[in-house]
């Protein structure tokens, strides 16, 4: 499904990106690890299509097609979802308007009509209870005052009303109680299909006790330094990032992106 | 139009006043006197700075004097609620009567054509009309003054409550084409009274006019009202417009103006908080694109003690707009525990888009409580980009921000059909339109 080969990236001068390779197959999870500084959010944002991030080299197919010639509502509309480390706060534009809208556009791209308003309305409903999101959320400004641990939840509401293929999760859990953790991971669990994958980027293992990936890659540097099953967690949960980022070529230093 | 054509405009409209009640003549050749001494303002006038009415005063104009051809269908974009709300039509600067509607007022309630209103010797129009907005208003307002054929008159009496809106509507036509019209509105709110009064400027087509209106609106102890003035005037018109309210104590008077219109367009708001404990809420939004100028200026003078005042204005400017906005408030040495804030936001969506602000306070009361602050920005890059992960297209994510933007303000307006009518308008009013240099 996303085949990225040699991905280089960064911000005007600054390479953060630097030789990434990964594939990622339909029914898959995959769980991208590495300490602040390695790069996470910037592939996360890059497959996403953040205008700020310049690609250099290397490509990125999702479905056979070149992902990185794709706007960011393109990549939406065929399937692609970000759940934002840090989402946006939009005042003025109601959840409940916001989801409409994006739903509709995705249906729009595919030729077909939009959907009528009550059934929208019983589709919401429904994927609220599955992030036990209160109705009056709906009512509410986009993220606008919302806790944070309101606004993860509000990420996953939103994918689980879009129905992404590829979900890309920004680490997601940062933040959350053990509660709120446990719901958003149902709200991901619920929504596996044999179809959709989902790129789980976190920097704890404890996420991955609730949604279990298949398998498990460490950046550092820029750069995949190890890929595992789902027991390279537990290792790095044992023994922090230290010894992989010291095997690691140089440039790991770098603050947060 | 120069200073001249207006002065020898008013020489022959005198000569034809015979209908007018006595009194008024002389009020109107010390207005045209001022208008004289002063003639149009320059951007020397530190009001007038960053405003040029040279495209006014080099404009040859003749007197606006009716005409048009305005159905009560073509009346259907411009207004508000149904058929309850009383509704006067001044079609290129006359009234209109077959296209408009006094019914089901309660009883004692006045909706006039001020010129009926002053044929009739009504004493309300005798009292109040030019007592508020005076020749130190500046020149427009003498020329108004000076010139004023009609306009709309509303009298509320004492302990009334006009549950439903009244509209004034002020529309323009293609026989408005090169004139001139500076039509007066009175509205006077008797004690403990409450109304809301909608006055909409709007064209049909695009003609090049002048248009220089003045309302007084004067607030007994205890009145309510809530102005809301419509600026959607031609896109080649001129838009001179000045709005004076005086308040008694305990009244509150809620203020909106919308000013999409109007190749240049100059509107002032103004309130007195005479009498303590009185309340006012100035707000505005302005939208404008092309090489459009919008100005607004607001003066909130704080006469009397324990009254409060609140201010949001918001300013969209695409293309090569300018916007100007100059707030005022002034607290008076008697005005102790004043409560002022005041706010101006500006959203620029292109690089040739600009904005002046200026919120000044002038304070000479030692125990008030007063904030003022003014902002200019874009549109946020991280949320446009956010929308559109989700799959909305990069023009709809802008349109949808911009709104965004904008609907803060007008959702404070507690009319709902109006609300919702402006909210409409905010919404489609970039869409389409150019919005280069973002993203």
């Amino acid at each position: 499904m996303l085949e990225i080969t040699d991905l280089h990236a960064g911000i005007g001068d600054r390479e953060i990106l630097k030789g990434i390779s990964l594939s990622v197959s339909a029914g898959e999870v995959h769980a991208i690890m590495g300490p602040n500084g390695s790069g996470k959010s910037t592939l996360a944002q890059v497959l996403a299509g953040h205008p700020g991030y310049e690609v250099t080299s290397g490509t990125a197919t999702y479905d056979g097609e070149d992902l990185l010639a794709l706007p960011p509502e393109e990549r939406a509309q065929k399937g692609i979802f970000l759940a934002f480390q840090y989402p946006v706060e939009i005042p003025g534009v109601t959840n409940a308007y916001f989801l409409r809208a994006a739903f509709n556009e995705i249906r729009k791209s595919k030729g077909l009509e939009e959907m009528d308003p009550m059934e929208f309305r019983d589709l919401v409903e429904e994927r609220l209870r599955l992030v036990d999101m209160d109705p009056d959320m709906l009512t509410r400004a986009v993220n606008a005052g919302f806790s944070g641990g309101e606004k993860k939840r509000n990420e996953i509401l939103q994918m689980a009303v879009l129905g992404p293929r590829l979900a890309i999760l920004d680490e997601t859990d940062s933040g959350l109680d053990i509660d709120a953790l446990r719901v958003v991971a149902h709200g991901v669990n619920s929504l596996r299909r044999p179809d959709n994958a989902t790129i789980v980027v976190t920097h704890y293992q404890r996420l991955l006790n609730y949604i279990v990936p298949d398998r498990v890659h460490v950046l550092a540097g820029g750069r995949i330094v190890k890929s595992g099953g789902k027991d390279l967690a537990l290792e790095l949960e044992a023994r922090g990032y230290d010894w992989l980022v010291e095997a690691a070529p140089a440039g790991v230093a770098g603050a947060g992106v | 139009m120069t200073v001249q054509a207006f002065l020898d405009e008013f020489t022959a409209f005198a000569a034809d006043g015979g209908r007018e009640p006595a009194w008024l003549l002389p009020v109107r050749r010390a207005a045209i006197e001022r208008f004289r001494e002063l003639g149009f303002p320059t951007t020397h006038n530190e009001d007038w700075h960053f405003t040029s009415a040279a495209p006014i005063a080099e404009a040859a104009f003749v007197p606006l004097s009716g005409g048009g051809d305005v159905r009560a269908a073509d009346l259907e974009p411009f207004t508000f609620g149904d058929a309850s709300w009383t509704q006067l039509v001044f079609v290129n600067g006359r009234y209109a009567p077959d296209l408009s509607s006094v019914a089901g007022l309660p009883g004692r309630v006045r909706v006039a054509s001020l010129a009926d209103a002053l044929r009739e010797g009504v004493p309300a129009v005798r009292e109040r009309l030019t007592s508020l907005a005076s020749s130190d208003h500046g020149a427009f307002v003498a020329l108004n003054t000076a010139l004023f054929v009609d306009g709309a008159f509303v009298h509320v009496p004492a302990n009334v409550v006009v549950a439903h809106p009244i509209h004034l509507l002020f529309i323009a036509d293609a026989d408005a084409a090169a004139g001139a019209s500076h039509p007066r509105t009175l509205i006077v709110a008797d004690h403990h009274a409450q109304a809301t009064i909608v006055e909409s400027y709007v064209a049909i087509g695009d003609p090049l006019y002048f248009m220089n209106p003045v309302t007084e609106v004067v607030l007994g102890d205890g009145a309510q009202v809530t102005h809301l003035r419509v600026q959607r005037e031609s896109e080649r018109a001129f838009h001179v417009g000045t709005s004076q309210a005086h308040q008694a104590r305990d009244s509150r008077y809620s203020s909106f103006s919308f000013a999409t219109g109007a190749a240049l367009s100059r509107t002032n708001i103004y309130t007195v908080l005479a009498g303590a404990g009185g309340e006012a809420t100035l707000n505005g939004l302005y939208m404008a694109d092309g090489s459009q100028h919008v100005d607004h200026q607001t003066r909130i003078e704080h006469i009397a003690p324990n009254c409060t005042s609140h201010e949001v204005y918001k300013g969209v400017l695409d293309g090569a707009a300018h916007g100007v906005f100059n707030g005022k408030v002034y607290v008076h040495p008697e005005a102790q525990k004043t409560d002022g804030k005041q706010t101006n936001n500006n959203l620029l969506l292109s690089p040739d888009a600009h904005v002046d602000t200026k919120p000044q306070l002038e304070i000479f009361a030692d125990d008030v409580k007063c904030t003022h602050g003014a902002t200019v920005g874009q549109l946020d890059e991280i949320a446009l980009f956010y929308l559109r992960s989700r799959g909305l297209a990069a023009d709809d994510a802008k349109t949808l921000l911009t709104y965004a933007f904008a609907a803060d303000v007008v959702q404070r307006i507690d009319e709902p059909s109006v609300r919702q009518a402006l909210e409409t308008l905010a919404r489609e009013r970039f869409v389409g339109a150019a919005t280069a240099g973002v993203g």
